[in-house]
């Protein structure tokens, strides 16, 4: 029943490099649907066999918590590091980007990252829901204009590591991270229909 | 940065509470379960068990249907320690049409209010207008104009209302299959007939060909009421559910933590029989259940709500 990207008028996905997106939990198909839209090959993938055929991977928004779990319930969590350790372009929105920081605040004690980046990142740091917001984001390496910045429950970077840039900054706090093949935003482009995020983090994975 | 913006916006004030916002939100507990609890203690077993979110409420709804009577608003004190105790988000209920219990929801910090038939209504004829809080709503539905009318009314997110705390999966059945049955119909119709479409099931018109056009609700598709095994969850999931909330089944079964842990896999892995089976293993008892068929009028709560 999971038919996904309904609204892709795109027909010639074959060109495009095979991407996938982490489907344990979070918003899966918005990611999908951005990946078709900036010509990339979309799959989903939540079993090891199925990260081995793609050439770059979104971690999508989502419970970290619960990603975190699953990766480790079912055997993905080393299997991710190494695709990252060697070299595969990823890109993390929200709780992929917790996903991606080498460390985190405000986790669970027990919760697992990939790693990534050489930053670290704080759980919910703009707050709950009701300080949930959107605002026009400036992002180094998107020309066109600011990118409007959905931030929910988001987190932001306190501090990043010699290797990592900056590349958004929102409120005095860092927002956007690239540190090599490795993205993280800790708003949602997914969710604006507007592709440029995304289309960066395919020419990654293009050149990669 | 070789372009200069025309803007020096990123200092420009945030917009909260917008519909984007709202909805987005639900959008990331995709794929996930969301967990009763009644105190801080279960609502940490939900967390390690993977729950993308918990419903903070005094009584599950199991409870609610024993004890009889007037079902509120759990206690300010009670939801507040169970958002200090975990760090995902929590939900908790309102009473329909009750928008000051709504209001002091708000004002707890709560993550999601669900304007829940599971509680007594206190208004018969208007639900809450969700469109004037900042913290976004879901409500329950039994068909596609009853989910239209809540969206129109500012819903962030729909779920099934099933029939809750029966750990009978039969209504979210019907519930799920009824919206899905009837979101198909509309794709066949042609402009012409979705101003009668929208006038048959009571729902604006605008959003009615917006069902047309997209083939799905505006918001996010969850299931709820009846849910207590882990193919109970991935048959809600295949049924089209984007996923689950499990309300008495795990607190009110043998094992809730290993139970709890098993419907997460299950409803991640909904499509895979051989991770449903592995996670259905030895969980012990479920809960007893009721036959909704047995059930009086005046204790069904999905009829509850217009």
């Amino acid at each position: 029943m999971t038919t996904s990207s309904t609204s892709s008028t795109s027909t010639s996905a074959s060109a495009g490099p095979v991407v996938g997106v982490l489907a344990l939990q979070g918003d899966v198909r918005e990611h999908l649907a951005a990946l078709t839209a900036a010509g990339a090959t979309p799959r989903q993938v939540r079993r090891p066999e199925e990260l081995a055929e793609v050439a770059g991977l979104v971690i999508p928004g989502g419970e970290s918590t619960t990603m975190s779990k699953l990766a480790v319930v079912f055997g993905l969590l080393e299997p991710l590091r190494e695709r990252v350790r060697a070299g595969m372009p990823v890109y993390g929105t929200c709780a992929g980007m917790i996903m991606l920081a080498d460390k985190i605040l405000d986790g669970r004690d027990d919760q697992e990252t990939i790693g990534g980046i050489d930053m670290i990142v704080r759980r919910n740091a703009f707050g709950r829901q009701n300080e949930s917001f959107e605002a026009q984001v400036e992002m180094r390496g998107v020309e066109g204009g600011p990118v409007e910045g959905v931030f929910i429950r988001a987190p932001w970077v306190e501090s990043v590591g010699g290797g990592a840039e900056v590349l958004a900054t929102f409120d005095g706090h860092t927002v956007a991270v690239r540190q090599g093949h490795v993205l993280a935003t800790s708003f949602h482009p997914e969710l604006t229909g507007d592709h440029r995020v995304h289309a960066l983090f395919v020419d990654m994975v293009r050149s990669a | 940065m070789s372009i200069t913006p025309a803007s020096t916006s990123n200092s420009e004030a945030p917009a909260t509470g917008t519909a984007r916002v709202k909805r987005g939100m639900a959008e990331q507990l995709k794929g996930g379960v969301i967990m009763d609890v009644v105190t801080p203690e279960q609502a940490k077993v939900a967390e390690d068990a993977g729950a993308v979110a918990v419903m903070a409420l005094e009584r599950v709804p199991a409870d609610i249907r024993k004890d009889g009577g007037v079902a509120r608003m759990s206690d300010p004190d009670m939801i507040e320690g169970i958002i200090n105790a975990v760090s995902i988000p929590v939900m908790a209920k309102s009473r329909i049409g009750h928008f000051v219990e709504a209001q002091v929801l708000q004002s707890l910090g709560v993550d999601y209010i669900d304007e829940s038939e599971v509680l007594t209504p206190a208004d018969e004829v208007n639900h809450s207008d969700k469109w004037s809080f900042t913290t976004p709503f879901v409500c329950g539905a039994t068909n596609l104009g009853e989910a239209l009318r809540r969206i129109a009314e500012g819903a962030a997110m729909i779920r099934s209302k099933g029939e809750a705390g029966t750990g009978n999966v039969v209504e979210a059945v019907r519930h799920l299959r009824q919206i899905k049955g009837e979101i198909a119909r509309l794709r066949g119709l042609d402009n012409h007939e979705l101003y009668a479409a929208a006038k048959e099931i009571r729902a604006p018109y605008e959003l009615v060909a917006e069902v047309a056009r997209t083939g799905k609700l505006p918001v996010v598709l969850f299931s709820a009421g009846g849910v207590a095994t882990p193919a109970d969850a991935a048959l809600m999931r295949q049924l089209g559910a984007e996923g689950v909330f499990v309300g008495s089944g795990i607190f009110k079964s043998g094992d809730p933590a290993k139970r709890a842990a098993a419907i997460v896999k299950a409803t991640t892995f909904y499509d895979d029989p051989k991770v449903i089976a592995d996670a259905s293993r030895n969980l012990g008892e479920a809960m007893v259940g009721i036959n909704c068929d047995t059930l009086p009028e005046s204790e069904r709560y999905a009829s509850r709500g217009w």
